[in-house]
């Protein structure tokens, strides 16, 4: 399987974003998807920084993916999704129909929020040009088993693995909110929190995460001990979402479970005080995505 | 006052559709029957089953219901749209296929749909069935919504909840296929179709179980600190001795961020824009959907009369329309929370 370094949901300041991207050329990634997939305030790189960042990625032998953003709703944002894909050197992640339908039928990948869950609606993002699709994030284990089982020829399988997962969508700003700022006037104060924001219950339970419109879990989904059944199934490219410190330990720990040259509870054992919250992995058994289900290793509960 | 038969009024055109069409939900066929009778243009509803996004126990409709209900509008000259508007599971295909059979020979005049793979069956299968694209398709630009007009021919597009009105503007003015948009119920602060919050917490969610914070996690436990509502074990609120508990939406809960607990994604409140209606005639929206098909059948009926009136007045003379201030207390009764905003519509709110 490949590793995937996914889209990254943050707004960092742009000498970070560069900093963090620089390094990963030295990082065992086979993919890297840029650009800005939450929100279209976020100007600290634009498409041009972004292409840049790409060449250098590319350069280093990465595979590199554009990826639209997933709410589009005013005129400013179809045009820059229209740029990203008309963008003549690199293949596109399409977030929303909307890039999809601009696509005409150019090879793209699909992204984990144009909902598939079934084998007919595979089919038609096949026909419509798609060569990878990505999991939706609330599908486990037993869904796509089934939907492996009779994929379109040609079509790859790409899960995501790693991260705090983003749930929800929102025209609201949820962190301009929390500072009593209107959307239009943030202040950009989703810079303040590189990890995102941690909601937690009045009984101080870590329940989400909040990241400008975008909700996320609180809880970092990692299927690193499921790794072996990711394979058994025909997955061929797993995605791990950056995070601000630690992520090159994190790209190295799967690359090693991958590799059969570490197990992965021990590895895990080392990346969990790394990790921004505690682990779940809830979706891919068919629980509540916050879960956790422990691993049953043999001899070893 | 409740609108029989179908005498032409102002806003009917020379085909018989009215100019705006006012779409009202039915959970049961007290329901459809109330919306009618007190105006409803068209009426929605849902199967028994996981292929629509109320799938609410006691709710929704079989077989003999859904015949009585076409009859009971068609007589009437009225609509029924069926929602099959959740997402096929893996392993359940045949389920959702078959729910099209059943839905294309039982009459209905639309379904609506969010899979793509679902509205691909009914187009090349029941090709003269209408099909609407759901607020679950998340289709916030014209260009997803063309998407969906080029490939299966879908004939109107129901809006979700977080445009602004000059953005419902711009995808009416750019896509040929006709736009509804919701003017009343329950606030949605997530775009529909790309949350699963509900199954983060439940394992349930709208996309996989048409479902949103189910009521089979939901517990209420009356504790020294006060009245608690948790989902699956989540605390979402905790009330006061003085204060109005809520259902337990988890969107809508009071949580800690930042050393402040309070409602950190969306209050307790219903959308509500009657003060809207003009502007959406001018700008040609075809339709007002109203939210709540758990709702009870007076709920159906006080929400369908003042909409109907505020319709027909907005048709007779735009230039002297204005919310009444009877309609806007008959609709705080059934608000959530009490409370009324017109959400992303209005800038301010996000």
């Amino acid at each position: 399987m490949k590793i995937a370094l996914g889209p990254l949901q943050y707004y960092w300041p742009r000498l970070n974003t560069l900093q963090f991207y620089e390094s990963v050329r030295e990082w065992p990634v086979d993919i890297v998807y840029l650009g800005e997939t939450v929100c279209s305030r976020r100007h600290e790189l634009r498409l041009p920084d972004w292409l840049e960042v790409a060449d250098m990625l590319a350069d280093a032998g990465k595979e590199v993916v554009l990826s639209t953003q997933v709410l589009l709703e005013s005129g400013v944002e179809l045009n820059t999704m229209r740029k990203v894909v008309d963008n003549s050197r690199y293949p596109v992640e399409a977030n929303d129909m909307g890039a999809v339908r601009h696509l005409a039928g150019r090879p793209f990948v699909a992204g984990p929020y144009l909902n598939v869950y079934s084998k007919p609606t595979l089919d038609v993002l096949a026909q419509a040009g798609a060569t990878r699709w990505v999991m939706p994030l609330e599908m486990g284990r037993n869904g796509l088993q089934r939907l492996q089982q009779d994929r379109p020829a040609g079509m790859q399988t790409e899960v995501f693995a790693y991260g705090r997962m983003p749930l929800a969508f929102s025209a609201r700003c949820f962190t301009a909110r929390n500072r009593n700022l209107p959307k239009d006037n943030c202040q950009y104060v989703c810079m303040d929190h590189p990890d995102g924001l941690l909601m937690q219950t009045r009984e101080s339970q870590d329940f989400l995460t909040i990241n400008g419109i975008q909700t996320q879990s609180a809880h970092v989904h990692t299927l690193i001990h499921e790794l072996s059944e990711l394979a058994d199934l025909g997955v061929d490219v797993i995605r791990l979402s950056p995070q601000s410190q630690h992520m090159e330990e994190i790209v190295q720990g799967f690359r090693a479970v991958l590799e059969q040259r570490e197990q992965a509870g021990a590895v895990q054992a080392r990346l969990e005080p790394r990790m921004p919250a505690a682990p779940c992995n809830g979706y891919w058994h068919g629980r509540p995505g916050l879960e956790m289900v422990q691993p049953h290793y043999a001899g070893v509960e | 006052m409740p609108r029989t038969g179908i005498a032409p009024s102002d806003g009917i055109a020379a085909h018989g559709d009215p100019v705006l069409e006012l779409v009202c939900p039915a959970g049961s066929l007290p329901s459809l029957k109330t919306a009618i009778d007190n105006g409803a243009d068209c009426v929605y509803i849902g199967f028994r089953d996981a292929t629509n996004a109320r799938n609410f126990a006691g709710l929704n409709f079989d077989a003999a219901a859904i015949a009585e209900g076409i009859r009971y509008a068609h007589d009437r000259g009225r609509k029924v749209f069926l929602a099959l508007n959740t997402y096929p599971q893996p392993d359940a295909w045949q389920e959702w296929r078959a729910a099209m059979d059943r839905a294309a020979d039982s009459g209905v005049d639309a379904v609506i749909v969010a899979d793509p793979g679902l509205m691909a069956y009914a187009a090349a299968t029941h090709p003269q069935l209408r099909l609407h694209l759901s607020v679950q398709g998340s289709a916030t630009n014209y260009e997803a919504i063309n998407f969906y007009h080029d490939h299966f021919g879908i004939q109107r597009a129901v809006l979700p909840r977080v445009l602004s009105i000059a953005q419902v503007e711009q995808v009416t003015e750019n896509t040929p296929v006709e736009t509804e948009v919701f003017g009343f119920g329950s606030l949605c602060v997530m775009v529909e179709g790309r949350c699963a919050l509900s199954s983060y917490t439940t394992g349930e969610s709208p996309n996989t179980h048409g479902v949103c914070s189910p009521a089979r996690h939901v517990r209420w436990q009356d504790t020294p600190q006060g009245l608690e509502s948790r989902l699956n074990g989540v605390l979402i609120d905790r009330y006061g001795h003085n204060e109005n508990a809520g259902y337990p939406t988890l969107c809508k809960g009071r949580f800690d961020v930042a050393g402040e607990n309070y409602y950190a994604l969306e209050e307790p409140t219903s959308l509500n824009t009657l003060e809207l209606l003009p502007r959406l005639l001018d700008m040609g929206v075809k339709a007002v959907k109203i939210e709540g098909r758990q709702r009870s059948p007076a709920y159906v009926a006080q929400v369908t009369r003042v909409w109907r009136q505020a319709i027909d007045l907005a048709l007779a003379n735009a230039a002297r329309y204005s919310v009444r201030p009877t309609w806007s207390a008959e609709l705080a009764k059934v608000s959530e929370g009490q409370q009324q905003t017109l959400g992303a519509y209005h800038r301010p709110w996000k």
